[in-house]
């Protein structure tokens, strides 16, 4: 019965945020992510036709567009963190131990970070900057 | 004479053959097929269903069936049960794959002419349809489940205390205290099914029902109970844990309700009460 009770404790020592902060975080990234995506998806068939939206110039000239590089940065952010969010709330779900929680947190965390980095990295590279 | 009186006889008795068979109609149900889930693992008995064939009439419940079963066709039949009045919620069990209390549930509200009954889901096995709900009332234990008050004097044993409360107040949490421990929201509960620490839906709504009690002065603390990885969080809003309640509580209400103050928009009566009661004094 001790044993039994003391289920659930484990997970209120490595914490940096408690779960309902980061269920804040992720509603709000969820809510944003829809309306940065909507104007994402608005951009690309009220300015031009969307086939002619995704030739190579089109699309390298939308890098050079600092209001839709942030547009990009941001969907890219509250998306991975969301989206990451999402991916380490089912996998806990799916096994329960000190070890895989933390180790999922830690990777769903790093994946995350890795992911925005990448994209970062690509969004600077079209705009030209990497190469100034 | 004589032959009015056949007459009238026979008038009555054909009347009286067709009200049998008017009844019979309405309740042809004069027996059924019990199918019961039997295992017994620790006797090396492995899993598989018995067909019983039981009498039963309008009013028979699937616990009044399982105890004719048990006393005249197989005293093996491992089931638990107390009051036979659903107050006591020791009969919980899956009925047509639905959980239920047996003694609650009338054979004649059942589709068919054979009724199957299993243990429940999401609690360990025991025997046939007998399951072990330590982990469930350790659950029901970790939200400490009693009224908090540090401003009661409860020193002054003799002194009683009283808590003057509202018909208002009363309302927010009477629908939750009328939970019996049954344990059917715990295993009709999908996220249970893969998160054995995740608290529950009977557990969260017991934190709900003494965090919003006006006695209890501890909702600071009940919160931090709840708010971590396997607590209220996890829930999936499937809402089958107030579609199976028997009595009438809606758990997937008090979760949302908690969730609500947790991330901080639902209007905090205590405080208001609170003010309102500061404004009086000054």
């Amino acid at each position: 019965m001790e044993h039994l009770c003391s289920l659930g404790a484990n997970n209120k020592k490595m914490a940096m945020l408690r779960e309902s902060q980061i269920m804040k975080i992720h509603y709000i990234t969820g809510v944003a992510a829809i309306f940065v995506v909507a104007v994402h998806i608005m951009m690309r068939i009220a300015i031009m036709p969307y086939g002619m939206s995704l030739e190579y110039e089109n699309v390298i000239a939308n890098y050079q567009n600092i209001p839709y590089i942030v547009l990009l940065e941001s969907i890219l952010v509250l998306v991975s963190i969301h989206g990451f969010n999402g991916l380490r709330v089912i996998l806990l779900e799916l096994r329960q131990s000190k070890k895989w929680e933390d180790g999922v947190t830690v990777l769903t965390i790093a994946a995350m970070i890795a992911l925005i980095a990448y994209g970062t990295r690509t969004i600077i590279i079209a705009n030209g900057l990497g190469f100034e | 004479m004589t032959e009015q009186l056949i007459e009238k006889i026979e008038t009555m008795e054909k009347k009286h053959e067709k009200e049998k068979h008017q009844r019979e109609k309405e309740y042809p149900k004069s027996s059924l097929t019990l199918k019961i889930y039997r295992a017994n693992r620790r006797a090396g008995e492995s899993p598989h269903y018995d067909r019983i064939e039981v009498p039963v009439q309008r009013w028979t419940t699937v616990l009044d069936a399982l105890l004719y079963a048990k006393a005249y066709k197989d005293q093996s039949i491992g089931i638990r049960y107390s009051c036979r009045m659903a107050s006591c919620g020791s009969c919980g069990m899956k009925i047509n794959g639905i959980p239920r209390l047996a003694c609650y549930t009338k054979v004649s509200e059942l589709q068919g002419r054979e009724i199957t009954v299993e243990p429940l889901s999401n609690f360990p096995h025991i025997r046939d349809l007998v399951t072990d709900f330590s982990q469930f009332f350790a659950h029901h234990h970790n939200v400490e489940p009693y009224i908090q008050n540090d401003i009661a004097d409860m020193q002054e044993k003799n002194k009683l205390t009283e808590f003057i409360q509202t018909p208002e107040d009363v309302d927010k949490y009477l629908q939750f205290s009328y939970c019996i421990k049954c344990g059917l929201c715990y295993s009709a509960c999908p996220t249970v099914a893969t998160d054995t620490q995740f608290a529950g839906p009977q557990a969260l709504s017991q934190a709900y029902r003494y965090f919003i009690d006006n006695r209890d002065t501890a909702p600071k603390e009940r919160l931090n109970l709840v708010d971590n990885r396997h607590g209220i969080w996890r829930c999936h809003f499937a809402g089958s844990c107030s579609a199976v309640c028997p009595k009438g509580v809606d758990p997937a209400l008090g979760i949302q309700l908690l969730r609500g103050h947790l991330l901080g928009y639902s209007k905090n009566e205590k405080k208001v009460a609170e003010l309102e009661e500061r404004q009086k004094r000054d």
